[in-house]
């Protein structure tokens, strides 16, 4: 009994991780039909450069805010500018092929440049645990929730009680509409651009002290958050949210009770049911799109 | 006009073929297998050219297919089987698997189906990987024989590299054939337009299943080459990132085009090698020229091509119009 919360929260720490790519994942393709198959590498770079940051000389604190500011330049307008615009209106196929050689740059780039080794990372949370309800937890399983939930709490007030957010549900439901009645699309678009890059450096800070950063530590997350943005629903941030803590606490539960092998099947076998039984996710709607 | 076109394109073709053969004769080792290798990955681009280019279905399983052949091909070899009847198993194993995989097309489309086939690589790559009892697990198989063919043992380079380009000629002859036959035109219907197909009495779900079915069994093939042309195989190679690859490899070459697959295929295997002489970096190079050239045209090199001879049969046109045109006036 006592495992199964210990699981419960591990899994709910790791889910609130996948939660922030995934919603960064459904954004991007809400406003700009663009499916990043690099998500997974745009977590693992920011780590790298608030490292570089730091053998540079910057304190901690520095590195964090120069790494999500990097983040923002090269992941949000960068990666818009350089690749998302020009190849947008070319459909969806060929964009999603041109971020998987992105991907392929990026891990490449930083193994080059920075190190085909596992460096430490420094933690934000003090290690140690606190006893909740007689349970030991860790500090960082909860530091890792709180930091997860305040950014969604932060990212849904955005779009959901602002004008701006307004304007960035409009352009993403109805650019045509959205364009006519003076919302500035592009301008919007852009914002997502942005947002996700934050998001992904926040998921970077969050799990690079447990996991370490490597060239190669996007490949599993990009598609942890893959499915879970699916298995939530595509086109709703509150559905890439209920995945993301649903797989995570689907593949810890998993990694114990089926069987260590097969434990990254449990949440493919669970992506393939839902994709069949309920395309749109499980809080999708069908045939609309919300941000 | 035209026919000197044709002929033009029939001498370009044999040399093309000529250079194939004669060409490598005096390559090393590493050159002929990398040569191989370009052989079996348009055997198995080919396949996915079928699925997706020819009949819009987006799959990210072509790795998976490869891997079953390969095991299908190194399991039976080493137990001391010939090659051909391994190609047949593969054919067949990856057929019925691509069959089946074809199912959750008939529900789901676009992207949807492309997250259905991921997982399904995925998944396969974790049944390569942990049934060790049939595939070695992670320590793979080692030890798998080169074919004789008519009594000539293939276990050097060069003769295995024409074992693969023969296939690749046989292959390439049995697609040039299917997307001329009917079965080919209903793909490309079903790509266009799958309402009006359908009300056309074409057979979607059927044909549906096939176009995965054919493309998955391509796959086999090439699977069922790779293994003996590495001798030795073990789940690695055959994870998503070998779909991903597969998946560029036919947009880079040109959807829908029939030589697609063997530009995107030498694109995938020799740029990176003739890269090589930039050490670390040729990897981020070839993914900064794949991003360049989707940019530049997201329809592959056969598309620039294409726009290429398309403006220029307007412009003629427009020209003999022209010409046409000032000869009625002076005929008035």
């Amino acid at each position: 009994m006592s495992n199964l919360f210990d699981l419960l929260v591990a899994g709910l720490a790791t889910g609130a991780i996948y939660a922030l790519v995934a919603v960064g994942f459904t954004l991007l393709w809400q406003t700009s039909q663009t499916i990043n198959f690099a998500q997974g590498e745009f977590v693992m770079l920011p780590a790298f450069l608030m490292l570089a940051a730091m053998h540079a000389g910057a304190p901690f604190w520095l590195a964090i805010i120069l790494g999500i500011l990097l983040s923002m330049i090269l992941l949000g307008l960068g990666f818009k500018l350089l690749l998302v615009d020009p190849m947008m209106r070319h459909g969806v196929l060929p964009l999603a092929i041109a971020t998987m050689a992105l991907a392929i740059g990026l891990k490449e780039a930083v193994k080059q440049f920075f190190s085909a080794e596992a460096s430490p990372f420094p933690s934000i949370v003090p290690t140690g645990d606190v006893s909740i309800l007689g349970h030991a937890v860790s500090l960082q399983s909860i530091g890792v929730l709180v930091v997860a939930i305040l950014a969604v709490f932060g990212l849904t007030a955005l779009l959901n009680r602002t004008s701006l957010g307004h304007q960035m549900q409009a352009a993403a439901q109805n650019p045509t509409v959205a364009r006519i009645i003076g919302v500035p699309v592009e301008r919007m678009i852009l914002l997502t651009f942005l947002i996700n890059a934050v998001l992904v450096a926040l998921a970077s800070l969050l799990i690079t002290p447990i996991y370490l950063a490597k060239f190669s530590s996007g490949e599993v997350l990009g598609q942890a958050a893959f499915i879970a943005a699916i298995v939530g629903g595509f086109n709703q941030v509150r559905g890439a949210i209920a995945g993301g803590l649903l797989i995570g606490v689907l593949d810890n539960l998993a990694a114990s009770y089926v069987s260590t092998q097969y434990r990254a099947a449990v949440p493919l076998i669970f992506l393939i049911v839902v994709i069949l039984f309920r395309p749109q996710g499980l809080l999708g709607r069908a045939e609309e799109r919300t941000v | 006009m035209s026919g000197f076109g044709k002929s033009l394109k029939i001498a370009l073709g044999l040399i093309v073929i000529a250079g194939l053969i004669v060409i490598p004769m005096n390559f090393n080792r590493y050159g002929l297998f990398i040569l191989s290798q370009w052989a079996v990955m348009t055997i198995a681009a080919m396949g996915l050219n079928l699925t997706l280019g020819y009949a819009g279905q987006v799959s990210l399983a072509q790795g998976a297919f490869v891997g079953i052949g390969a095991y299908a091909a190194a399991i039976m070899t080493t137990h001391g089987w010939p090659l051909p009847a391994a190609i047949v198993v593969a054919i067949v194993l990856s057929f019925a698997v691509g069959w089946v995989l074809g199912y959750p097309a008939l529900r789901v489309q676009h992207h949807y189906l492309a997250f259905v086939t991921l997982a399904f690589s995925t998944l396969a790559f974790l049944v390569f990987r942990n049934e060790s009892w049939l595939t070695g697990g992670i320590y793979g198989i080692s030890n798998i024989p080169r074919p004789n063919f008519f009594g000539i043992a293939t276990n050097k380079p060069l003769p295995f590299y024409y074992v693969c380009l023969g296939s690749l000629a046989i292959v390439s002859v049995a697609v040039w054939w299917l997307i001329r036959s009917p079965w080919g035109r209903a793909f490309m219907a079903l790509r266009e337009n799958p309402l009006r197909a359908q009300s056309l009495g074409i057979d979607t779900r059927r044909y549906t299943l096939m176009a995965f079915a054919i493309g998955s069994a391509l796959g086999g093939v090439a699977g069922a080459l790779y293994a003996p042309l590495t001798q030795y195989i073990d789940p690695v190679p055959f994870n998503l990132s070998l779909s991903l690859d597969l998946l560029m490899m036919v947009i880079v070459g040109g959807a829908g085009f029939y030589f697609g697959p063997f530009l995107g295929a030498m694109i995938a295997v020799l740029l990176p090698e003739w890269l090589r002489f930039t050490e670390g970096y040729y990897l981020m190079l070839y993914a900064i020229a794949v991003m360049g050239l989707l940019i530049w045209s997201p329809t592959g090199i056969l598309g620039i091509l294409d726009r290429y001879l398309a403006e220029r049969r307007t412009k003629a046109a427009s020209a003999q119009r022209a010409v046409a045109k000032s000869r009625l006036e002076t005929a008035q």
